[in-house]
């Protein structure tokens, strides 16, 4: 906490012209200690997976001494891991494609057409983003069963595609307003019909802002817990959160596996998410300012 | 593009004399329209159907189920009216619950807002490195709440490694019990959902900051402004929509929380450590013990709780910002 009362004092005496030359020391420091914060919990899962249990519990958060590669190829033998991530994969690509598809679709519709019902319309979904599927869970579980879809990785798919659609339409519909009311009239000069623009035209010019929602979508269903703990019953159907969670659950004493099953199942959204780290936090933040 | 509308109503009006109308015009006018509608249909359909079947139906689905003691097998027949709601309502571990997500809600806001200002504004400064720092803080919001949850419970645990470092530097009396001691525990949970969700404020505010125009700074400056001066009277100001939307994440993220109290301390254990939330109050009483009746009326509460608090945030606080999305639809 004394660490984050700091940059007052240190501004307070700092003429407001120097925010334009390089930062001193202290700005740095602190934000090295910020990073340290955030980043200290990952480091320990990550390095606690090259550390066996007796290291764990004589010195819980040592360094690995001697490094242990064991655990790592544990898991990275286990067949249950690579099933897991292939489901995962499985439900965040179909919940990706689902989302930016039908999307997209109604993102076109609500920002270039003009009909009744058109801010009714665009309410429905805005209203969609103030309830995450907590609330829902227990209605949704009962509708996923009567649908015949438990144990399936289309019932967790389904609801996914509905919960990411408010954001993916606030996120795409001023995109697509954006693209100029010249380039859809020369298009329709040249004979294109409103859907033959909709192909031609605005699915490639949107293509960054599909990218954005894509990723947000595919991260959003990676990470999903609740809704495949409702669904998701068969150990074969497991995605990865919930497998990381039984397999804490089930080796619980064997804490160094269980922390290298948890490092190699974040890493692919890391991944994901370093690769396209200015699209998800230029879309947040586009999304916020409307 | 509003010049279409008058042209479908003359369509609509001579809707039944339109076959003696020999008007060139006017079918073709009336084929456009009909085109344009059989577009939003199909453009728009899809996105509608799936939405409202999975997220606006299991609602009224739940507001139905929730007048029926039901154990999810069948059809629902006994009907016993509001006795769920009062049950609910009189049921001390709801009080509890209540307690903690408010707690919770209040908490993050001042316990995330402050320092994710002060953190945005330092970042802000032309220092090297920005970008990677942008990403570095980013990580713990995108990570899973299942690992978050794992992580930090192995770390918090008695024989933890955060109990280890005290020990290691000379710091042994301050060893808790951080998970289960019910006047430590929601603590420890703040500290995590802090940790997890302060870079995506971060992030948002300096985002924020950054379409602030840099001439704003530079006349104050002129003005002999001091740099608190300024970052009271343009900054705040000007960051307020910002504030406003982030506030009202974090405040629908904390009624709704779930996941971290579910996997760090499971469904019986919540409750005696004080770290109980609506949601694994709703789990624990209606999936877990089969009574899907109550648990629908657990839900239909939650969900009313959320409604009425974002309505009143939108009408009191979101109103202001006339760009903001959410208000967008109903200006």
């Amino acid at each position: 906490m004394a660490v984050l009362e700091a940059p007052p004092r240190l501004h307070k005496k700092r003429p407001p012209s120097d925010r334009q030359e390089w930062g001193s020391p202290a700005t740095y420091f602190i934000a090295f200690v910020f990073i340290a914060l955030c980043l200290g919990p990952v480091v320990y899962i990550i390095l606690g997976g090259f550390r066996d249990n007796s290291q764990i519990t004589n010195s819980p958060a040592g360094f690995p001494d001697p490094w242990n590669f064991d655990n790592y190829a544990e898991v990275l033998a286990s067949r249950t891991f690579w099933q897991q991530v292939g489901n995962s994969a499985i439900a965040g690509l179909a919940t990706t494609i689902g989302v930016v598809v039908l999307g997209l679709m109604a993102s076109f519709v609500l920002a270039r057409y003009r009909f009744a019902g058109r801010g009714a319309m665009y309410s429905l979904f805005a209203a969609g983003l103030m309830f995450p599927m907590t609330v829902a869970i227990t209605p949704l579980y009962i509708l996923v069963r009567e649908l015949g879809l438990m144990n399936s990785l289309a019932g967790v798919i389904l609801p996914q595609i509905a919960f990411g659609l408010p954001v993916t339409i606030i996120i795409l519909v001023p995109f697509l307003k954006a693209i100029p009311d010249e380039i859809e009239e020369a298009a329709s000069i040249d004979g294109t019909s409103r859907l033959g623009f909709f192909f031609r035209m605005v699915v490639p010019l949107s293509l960054p802002g599909v990218v954005t929602t894509g990723i947000l979508a595919f991260v959003a269903s990676w990470n999903s817990y609740l809704l495949p703990l409702f669904i998701l019953g068969d150990q074969a159907t497991y995605t990865l959160p919930l497998g990381v969670q039984a397999f804490a659950s089930q080796y619980s004493v064997d804490t160094a596996k269980v922390l290298a099953f948890t490092s190699l199942s974040m890493i692919p959204a890391l991944i994901f998410f370093t690769l396209f780290e200015r699209r998800i936090v230029g879309g947040l933040t586009g999304a916020v300012k409307g | 593009m509003t010049d279409q509308r008058p042209p479908r109503d003359t369509v609509e009006a001579g809707d039944g004399a339109h076959a003696a109308s020999p008007a060139a015009p006017r079918p073709r006018r009336r084929a456009a329209d009909w085109r344009k509608r059989l577009e939003i249909i199909l453009l728009a359909g899809p996105a509608i159907v799936v939405f409202v079947s999975f997220v606006i139906f299991p609602v009224v689905l739940a507001g139905y189920y929730g007048f029926f003691r039901w154990k999810g097998f069948g059809p629902a027949t006994d009907f016993v009216g509001f006795e769920n709601y009062l049950i609910i309502l009189q049921d001390s571990a709801f009080h509890d619950v209540l307690r903690h997500n408010g707690f919770i809600l209040v908490l993050s806001l001042v316990i995330q807002g402050p320092i994710a200002i002060v953190l945005a504004l330092l970042l802000n400064q032309k220092i090297r490195g920005r970008s990677i720092i942008r990403v570095l803080i980013f990580v713990p919001y995108i990570i899973s709440e299942v690992i978050v949850g794992i992580g930090w419970g192995l770390m918090l645990q008695t024989s933890g490694s955060v109990n280890g470092v005290l020990e290691s530097i000379g710091l042994g009396a301050f060893q808790k019990d951080w998970l289960s001691d019910p006047s430590i525990a929601i603590w420890s949970l703040m500290v995590i959902i802090s940790w997890k969700y302060i870079g995506f404020a971060v992030i948002l505010f300096l985002a924020g900051l950054q379409s602030i125009p840099d001439e704003l700074f530079e006349a104050a400056a002129i003005d002999g402004a001091s740099y608190w001066q300024i970052q009271r009277t343009i900054t705040l100001p000007l960051l307020g929509p910002t504030l406003r939307i982030w506030a009202f994440l974090s405040i629908i993220g904390s009624l709704q929380l779930f996941d971290l109290v579910f996997i760090i301390w499971g469904q019986y254990v919540a409750s005696t450590a004080g770290t109980s939330t609506m949601a694994t109050y709703m789990v624990a009483n209606g999936r877990t013990s089969g009574n899907f009746g109550y648990g629908s009326a657990v839900a239909v509460v939650m969900f009313l709780i959320s409604l009425v608090i974002a309505l009143i945030y939108q009408r009191f606080v979101l109103s202001r910002d006339t760009a903001g999305a959410l208000t967008e639809g109903k200006k």
